[in-house]
């Protein structure tokens, strides 16, 4: 079989495929950073909460993705099987890599700024929802970037376990000895990297007119 | 009125900040707390606004003391400029000018309105209304700190250094036109710097505060320079002050202006030679307003050219301190110190010897007991520091 | 069939023989320890020549980023396809992942290293330069100790991926802990899949905390000084070294 013939007959499991790799490799970057919001919030405001949170999240980045693909089921009683491991372990990478952007994001806002809110009469909440994180959001997106793309990357792991997105396609081309899946695969994978990393770079830049502008990193 | 009733802050470690301080602020005038580094200026202004709390001892603002009301809710009542202005580096310049009433819920029509008139106010025109920060300088990020101070009209405004973080000349600027400013708005502002000749410029009333955060002297500039209360507000006060205390020891009323001759830009030789008092002649705008000295055996031509003109001396308004009226008679190449008007016209000149006579005028006439502590004269004339009008 | 993850990890059967838990432990961090090795030799020189010339850094960037979106299975695979038919030996699958670990482990060693002589106090190599240092002395005296905690992270971020990835390398048919996971799998024994990826973490956090602590007795204690966080700058963006596991 030709790579063209390859791909033109599974044209619709591709889809499929690419389809669930976004869903598996976005809903755990919204959700990571739905939780690390408050808790980099937490990290900031407490020095001797700040190391130990570091600390912490640094520990269990160091647990390797298919490990924790693994061991995830019998913590939640899920099967080996679902989906939802690989959405939360990704979910716990990325609060793990947020929780210090977040809070090195916060301390980043400049001294002056935040005395000028308090003495002007902001209340707490309404300091950090109007002023810290406006500010803080370059440094949050930047973090967010990295995230997304070690998400994508991340995801096809999953596939030695049997959770179908693009990685499925990588087991597929290996039993057949056949280069054509793997490199469709890693192909889309990059691409997909690729454009949630430009997202994310776009709504950033668009989230800070004020900033200015020097040349994309 | 702010008022400090025996206010101390000291910390868990022992250190004292602010010792027994006690002091008022009158309504309207601007109260300058001014001391070396550590002397607690800040401490005491930043317990205004309760951003530090006292341990002990009262502050009371128009009667009410600070500690009975709700910490947001009295900041809301008082500008607060800072050294870098610390302005919101992701709202634009009239964002900026109205975060606070837009936080409090005024439409954004009404805002943009009202920041415009506040920036022109600050002297910002309409163009730095949608700059963000970064995109102005120091002086200008100043302006609009000011501004945002005033947006919500607080009767009180507090200053902590606000001058202090832009050059020399753009300081004197904001300086004078703080002064202008605050003529028109009548604000109760404590202002902390730790610069004497601005605290001396600026200042009703000036404290003096000391190491340990003790009250040295209260006092308005002229009394504190004619009688520093101890050594340490004398040597604080520093050099000079003899010569500094002239631009609070009255006017030049009494002096007499001499008539002097001069010519307009652009006259013939002859005419110059034909005006000139001792080889020196007054050259003027067309207006009448001077604009310097010329040398007859210098003239370079047949004509009084600005090539001419010696631009070394400075002008002193006929309602003017002595101390400007002195500088103007030491400053100029003939010897005769160049008097204007309020309209900037030539209106005379004066001698040395003659500022001298009314200095001494003056000095005999000053009566001995002077303002204190909550009974402050209004300073007499406001550019004290930089000789005020042009130079020459 | 083991029935309990205690009971595997336990069990003496497993801790002895040519496929054992010891055994494997130490074909994986043989095989980890070539690739950090290898990718030492590569980074860390070509980061300091980057960060003391300055030529070259906008290469260094942009190939991080990639690297990073690079799903490491798919490269594994094709790497693994492309070499294996022309290696007759038994190396026939250790060159192949060796190759993709190295590929894997350069970039955050380069780019912290680059980063790490590119933040040194320009004032400090002026001050050197001013006395009279030469070039040579400079990096090796001035910016590599001051960059050395942004290196060591750089090989601690290196050395975790590598461990991960190592374990992946079990699928095409090497050995390592990885191998538990795999046949464990195969075989539907749970037990041996979750008492080897316990071990792999256990590895991987054991390998972290003795990079943290050597990392503790290198570094002079002038850098190492706890600022405090206000005035630090921000952790993400240059020296961002996540480990795409």
């Amino acid at each position: 079989m030709t790579a063209a013939e390859w791909l033109r007959h599974n044209a619709g499991e591709i889809a499929d495929l690419t389809a669930w790799h976004l869903w598996l490799s976005i809903l755990p970057l919204l959700i990571g950073l739905l939780v690390a919001l408050p808790l980099g919030r937490l990290a900031h405001r407490s020095r001797r909460l700040y190391p130990m949170l570091v600390a912490l999240a640094g520990l269990v980045y160091t647990v390797p993705s298919l490990a924790l693909f693994i061991l995830l089921p019998k913590l939640l009683s899920t099967r080996i099987l679902d989906p939802v491991n690989v959405v939360i372990a990704l979910s716990v990478y990325t609060t793990a890599l947020l929780v210090r952007v977040v809070a090195d994001g916060l301390a980043a806002v400049p001294a002056d700024v935040i005395q000028s809110a308090h003495a002007m009469g902001y209340r707490s909440h309404q300091r950090l929802i109007r002023i810290e994180l406006p500010i803080a959001v370059p440094v949050i997106a930047a973090g967010l970037r990295v995230a997304a793309v070690s998400n994508v990357s991340i995801v096809s792991m999953a596939a030695l376990l049997g959770v179908p997105q693009l990685g499925s396609l990588f087991t597929q081309g290996f039993q057949l000895h056949f280069f054509t899946p793997i490199v469709t695969g890693v192909v889309l994978s990059l691409v997909i990297a690729l454009v949630l990393d430009g997202l994310i770079l776009l709504a950033g830049h668009s989230l800070t007119p004020w900033q200015p502008r020097r040349s994309a990193r | 009125m702010i008022r400090f009733d025996n206010v101390t802050k000291a910390y868990p470690d022992g250190t004292v900040a602010v010792d027994r301080l006690s002091l008022e602020a009158p309504t309207g005038k601007i109260t300058v707390l001014v001391g070396p580094s550590g002397c607690g200026k800040t401490t005491s202004m930043r317990m205004v606004n309760r951003l530090i709390e006292p341990t002990s001892g009262t502050i009371t603002l128009g009667g009410q003391p600070v500690s009975g009301t709700d910490a947001t809710e009295l900041r809301r009542k008082i500008g607060y400029v800072i050294q870098h202005a610390g302005l919101f580096p992701h709202k634009n310049v009239a964002d900026n000018v109205m975060a606070l009433p837009r936080l409090l819920g005024l439409g954004r029509r009404e805002a943009r309105t009202r920041a415009l008139e506040l920036l022109e106010r600050v002297g910002l025109g309409p163009q730095f209304a949608d700059r963000y920060p970064w995109q102005l300088s120091g002086g200008q990020q100043q302006r609009v700190g000011v501004a945002r101070a005033l947006a919500a009209d607080p009767p009180y405004l507090l200053m902590d250094e606000p001058f202090s973080a832009v050059d020399p000349v753009v300081r004197a600027q904001l300086q004078e036109e703080f002064l202008r400013l605050q003529r028109e708005i009548g604000k109760t502002i404590v202002l902390v710097t730790h610069d004497i000749d601005e605290a001396l410029k600026l200042g009703d009333q000036v404290a003096v505060l000391r190491e340990g955060g003790r009250l040295a002297q209260a006092a308005a500039p002229a009394e504190l320079l004619a009688r520093p209360a101890d050594a340490f507000v004398a040597g604080f006060v520093g050099r000079d002050r003899g010569y500094r205390a002239l631009g609070f020891a009255g006017t030049g009323d009494g002096v007499i202006p001499a008539a002097e001759p001069a010519v307009v830009l652009g006259a013939t030789r002859a005419e110059a030679e034909a005006a000139a008092l001792d080889g020196w002649i007054l050259v003027t705008a067309p207006g009448g307003e001077p604009v310097g000295w010329a040398a007859l055996d210098r003239l370079d031509g047949d004509r009084v050219t600005e090539q001419d003109l010696n631009l070394s001396a400075t002008t002193a308004r006929t309602d003017g301190t002595l101390r400007e009226l002195l500088d103007a008679a030491l400053s100029s190449p003939s010897g005769r110190g160049v008097l204007v008007d309020a309209e900037g016209h030539l209106a005379g000149t004066v001698s040395p010897t003659a500022v001298a006579r009314a200095i001494e005028e003056a000095a005999s006439a000053t009566a001995p007991a002077g303002a204190t502590a909550g009974s402050v004269e209004p300073a007499a004339g406001s550019a004290a520091e930089a000789p005020a009008g042009s130079h020459l | 069939m083991s029935t309990s993850i205690t009971g595997w990890l336990t069990d003496p059967v497993n801790w002895s023989g040519p496929d054992g838990i010891p055994a494997q432990t130490l074909a994986h961090l043989e095989l980890s320890g070539m690739a950090l090795a290898i990718a030492l030799v590569i980074g860390v020189p070509v980061g300091l020549l980057i960060g003391h010339t300055g030529r070259g850094a906008f290469l260094v960037g942009g190939l991080a980023n990639a690297l990073r979106a690079l799903p490491t299975l798919g490269v594994l695979m094709i790497a693994v396809l492309l070499i294996t038919p022309h290696i007759a030996s038994d190396l026939a699958f250790t060159i192949p992942s060796l190759i993709v670990l190295v590929l894997l482990a350069v970039p955050p060693i380069l780019t912290n290293t680059y980063a790490g002589v590119f933040a040194v106090d320009a004032a400090a190599v002026d001050a050197a330069r001013g006395m009279g240092w030469r070039g040579r002395d400079i990096l090796l005296r001035v910016q590599l100790p001051c960059a050395l905690p942004l290196i060591l992270s750089g090989i601690r971020a290196a050395a975790l991926q590598i461990i991960a990835t190592a374990t992946v390398a079990a699928y095409v048919s090497l050995g390592g802990l990885g191998r538990f996971l795999i046949d464990g799998l195969a075989q539907s024994d749970y037990a041996q899949m979750a008492g080897g990826a316990i071990l792999v973490a256990a590895l991987a956090l054991a390998v972290e905390l003795l990079l943290l602590g050597l990392a503790r007795l290198l570094v002079s204690p002038g850098l190492t000084r706890r600022v405090s966080r206000r005035t630090s700058p921000p952790a993400v963006p240059a020296s961002a070294t996540a480990t795409a596991q």
